[in-house]
């Protein structure tokens, strides 16, 4: 288990590799489906983001409501997938990490392949183990969007796994690849 | 006749959600627990303990185990013998929704309209409700949480009645492939076969809220619904979808008479955070 800073540095972003199971400490901002779409909109526009993303990491979830005495409700990730259509213009501006679940579209891992960018799945329905390692939780961007706006979230020790590395090795095709029993 | 005032309903469909969102099953939890140790990837046994570590986490303290708190899924089955008083049954239901989301902290995931604002109703309501009428004065609720990763990973498909089983087996396997890593596997797979275009997918939604200790009681289907478990857990997707030999916790099968052209096949996925509760008045 490999303890992890976030924002990443350009040597973590090239030592890590699809497989390795890591802790997350650091800052991440929450974004789905509707925060992406206002954000591509914005670049494709040429105006300024509500947030820095150079270098940040983005974790796809969309949690629930915070119990009085907690800092942030149930927060698992989201399928990333929804997302590939977004991605490559953030990877662009300088996205270096995303969290999330499930498989990425060949572009998006293209574009992380050269822009040199980490995908870490976090396993889906543990939200409330995930919860756990979220220390502050804040909205810095379209509140209006409730469970889909834009928080800074501070992570100590949130586990996740390398599923796609920089290099684009895939952990989803390379783990099921291994156990893949002959044909019913 | 027997008169059940409709207050009782939104009562009941309150604590279903609130509970069905909280507390896995302990069929599902002892299943769990069951498939680590015999799954062989270190990873996939790891994501295992990750997931009963989550459920207990959230039973004890009352938080929704998965933050996609799900669209709600209400089936009610009703004696026609029952009389509903003190207001409409639908809006009843809906009630229940609504209180079990706002005052439950359950995420609130629903837009009232699909295409062009999608804009949140705010209250997870309305719910989706199946009616069957039967004999008798009982009422039988039953309270699915259907969380969307899942639930975007189900297909139906019309096969010819030619395709026969073995169509039948490598549509199911297809589908459960395709999804591989997105729904969440461990699954629990519904599907629903014969029918109409309609029923045979609510016949799919129905099996996800089966226990998972029901087997389909015709010893034919009960051995497609073990030999689809085996095929599903060789495709080798895992658990979280890392790898390994846990992919299906369990396969539920319903049928229905079709027409003499047709063989429906629906299949619904449902992650391994089973959400259901249920209860009768
Ligand atoms: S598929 Fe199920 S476990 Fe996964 S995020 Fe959605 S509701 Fe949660």
């Amino acid at each position: 288990m490999k303890k992890i800073r976030l924002p990443l540095d350009e040597k973590t972003i090239h030592e890590l590799k699809a497989g390795d199971e890591v802790l997350l400490t650091g800052t991440v901002y929450t974004a789905r489906d509707a925060a992406h779409k206002r954000l591509v909109a914005l670049i494709e526009k040429g105006e300024p983001l509500p947030i820095e993303l150079s270098g940040q990491t983005i974790y796809y979830v969309g949690p629930a409501p915070a119990k009085p005495g907690y800092a942030i409700g149930s927060a698992g990730p989201t399928s990333s997938y929804r997302m590939d259509i977004y991605t490559p213009p953030l990877l662009k501006l300088g996205l270096k990490g995303m969290i999330g679940k499930g498989r990425l579209g060949p572009n998006t891992m293209k574009a992380m392949v050269e822009c040199g960018a980490v995908y870490f799945g976090a396993v889906g329905g543990s939200a409330v183990l995930i919860s756990k390692s979220i220390k502050k939780a804040e909205v810095v961007a379209y509140p209006d969007l409730g469970a889909e706006a834009i928080h800074r979230f501070e992570v100590e020790d949130l586990p996740a796994v390398v599923c796609v590395d920089a290099d684009g090795r895939n952990l989803y095709n390379e783990g099921t690849k291994l156990y893949k029993q002959a044909a019913l | 006749m027997r008169e059940i005032r409709v207050s009782e309903v939104t009562n009941i469909v309150k604590e279903l959600f609130l509970k069905a969102n909280y507390v896995i099953g302990e069929d599902v939890m002892e299943k769990l627990a069951c498939m680590r140790e015999t799954e062989p990837s270190p990873l996939g046994r790891t994501v295992l303990s990750q997931i009963l570590e989550n459920n207990r986490l959230g039973a004890k303290e009352e938080l929704a185990v998965c933050q996609d708190t799900g669209m709600s899924i209400v089936f009610l089955t009703i004696g026609q013998e029952v009389h509903f008083t003190g207001g409409s049954l639908e809006e009843a239901v809906n009630e229940g929704v609504r209180q079990a989301y706002t005052e439950g902290y359950l995420r609130k995931s629903i837009v009232a309209e699909p295409l062009f604002e999608r804009k949140n109703t705010g209250d997870n309501t309305p719910c989706v409700i199946h009616v069957r009428l039967v004999p008798g004065d009982k009422v039988h609720i039953l309270a699915i949480a259907k969380g969307f990763g899942s639930e975007n990973m189900s297909q139906l498909k019309m096969l010819t009645p030619s395709e026969g089983i073995e169509g039948v087996k490598r549509f199911v396997l297809k589908v459960v492939e395709e999804a591989g890593p997105n729904p969440c596997p461990p699954l629990v797979v519904g599907v629903g076969i014969g029918g109409s275009f309609e029923l045979s997918a609510l016949m799919a939604k129905r099996a996800t809220g089966l226990p998972l200790t029901r087997h389909n009681k015709d010893s034919r289907y009960r051995a497609l619904e073990e030999e689809l478990e085996k095929g599903i857990n060789a495709l080798g997707i895992g658990p979280a979808g890392y790898g390994g030999r846990t992919t299906a916790l369990k396969v539920h099968i319903i049928t229905a008479p079709t027409h003499i052209a047709g063989l429906p096949v629906a299949v619904n996925i449902c992650c391994h955070a089973a959400r259901h509760a249920d209860d009768l008045i």
